[in-house]
């Protein structure tokens, strides 16, 4: 099962194509998209990193 | 025979009073400014653009910024993400201070000549003002040479005292929107206390960054009413942000500010404050896209924030550097600022 990573909710569960967009223009992934735990989320001038308590770090960069 | 006052056009006023004299609007005029028709927008810009190169000269003024204490703030800012009474998904972060150093040089290679340090606080304790205090310890002895900016809410006078020693030059803290309209976005502290913190900068000799976001409800009377308050507190730096409707926060089903409100917008408070840095800062992707981001540059905007926000991303800076070089608009170089 996979969670969309601007609302949390399952992937599967209704369309996320407004989620999509957010992600694409202004938003870093909040909810980790394996657990859709709440991550700790730092943005920097060219970046991001966003740390799952469960399933760790990732970033902009990959 | 003279023209009675409502046949005269407010263009035509501003083109007199705002271009040749350097004075900004007045309330009423600024109000006419917003609800002048679509047809008319372009001229509004043109002029506004000839204004901001009057009185402001060609250069633009670049900034990046960064949060150094994210979320978790006690305030209820109605429009923030990072407000802990809200169910937002924003969670506490602190940026250390490699982080913080990394995230200036970053900056400053975009040719900014400006970084702020925010954090989302209600003000500054111990432990901020100390993160601050070696962060920019730190900033320096990587070499770097850039302006910096706070953002760290209210203050008392030593704090304020504080930030002058540290040789933080200038303070950015908004009122957010007209006076009349504060009490339905925030109720945790007065817009009148924002008002003495900007005092205190003021007269502690920190250049005076204030500015707010449109588009939180505000009728266009009270958009009116915002810019010309912001004309009395003469700040050096307006910055323009139009609301992010974010998930959690009570706005996060507010229409986004359409592209067309968002220019007159833009164009009326460059007519209101002629000699003001006015920055384009967030929301300004999801209101105008790239199109409107270059007619907003060619509108009266003479600064902008460049990469991400604070919680939000933005576009890539080298997008609004090339966007910049393009417009042919000179960045203004740290040489001139000092």
């Amino acid at each position: 099962m996979t969670y969309c990573s601007f609302c949390g909710k399952e992937e599967a569960d209704g369309d996320h194509g407004f989620c999509r967009q957010r992600l694409s223009m202004i938003d870093p992934p909040r909810y980790c998209s394996e657990c859709a735990r709440r991550m700790v989320v730092q943005v920097t001038p060219d970046g991001w990193a966003a740390r799952c308590s469960r399933h760790g770090e990732i970033t902009s960069a990959r | 025979m003279t023209a009675a006052p409502e046949q005269i056009d407010v263009l035509d006023e501003a083109r007199e009073q705002v271009l040749e004299r350097g004075v900004g609007l007045t309330e009423a005029q600024v109000l006419k400014v917003l609800e002048l028709p679509e047809d008319r927008i372009p001229e509004l810009l043109a002029l506004a653009h000839e204004v901001r190169e009057r009185w402001c000269g060609p250069e633009v003024e670049v900034e990046g910024i960064v949060s150094l204490k994210t979320g978790g703030c006690p305030e209820d800012c109605h429009f923030c993400s990072q407000s802990g009474q809200f169910p937002s998904p924003v969670r506490s972060a602190w940026l250390d201070i490699p982080g913080l150093v990394r995230a200036a040089r970053q900056t400053r290679d975009t040719g900014a000549t400006e970084f702020c340090i925010v954090a989302a606080v209600r003000g500054p304790d111990k432990r901020l003002l100390s993160q601050v205090r070696d962060g920019i310890k730190a900033i320096r002895e990587d070499g770097n040479d850039i302006q910096i900016a706070c953002s760290l809410g209210m203050l008392t006078q030593e704090q304020v005292d504080e930030l002058v020693a540290m040789g933080v030059h200038r303070y950015n803290h908004n009122l957010e929107t007209a006076r009349s309209h504060f009490p339905e976005v925030v109720t945790t502290h007065s817009w009148e206390e924002r008002w003495d913190t900007l005092r205190m900068i003021r007269d502690a000799g920190m250049e005076v960054c204030c500015g707010g976001i449109i588009g939180m409800g505000e009728t266009l009377a009270q958009r009116a009413e915002f810019a010309v308050q912001l004309a009395e507190l003469e700040p050096d730096e307006v910055p323009l942000n139009f609301l992010i409707p974010n998930p959690g926060t009570p706005y996060e089903n507010y229409p986004v500010v359409e592209g067309a409100e968002a220019l007159r917008t833009v164009g009326a408070f460059r007519l209101a404050l002629p000699r003001t840095i006015l920055r384009f800062a967030g929301g300004r992707e999801l209101t105008f896209g790239d199109l409107g981001a270059k007619q907003g540059m060619l509108g009266g905007i003479n600064a902008i924030i460049v990469g991400n926000y604070l919680t939000n991303l933005g576009r890539p800076a080298q997008q609004d550097l090339d966007m910049l070089e393009e417009l042919s608009m000179p960045i203004k170089a740290l040489s001139q600022t000092l």
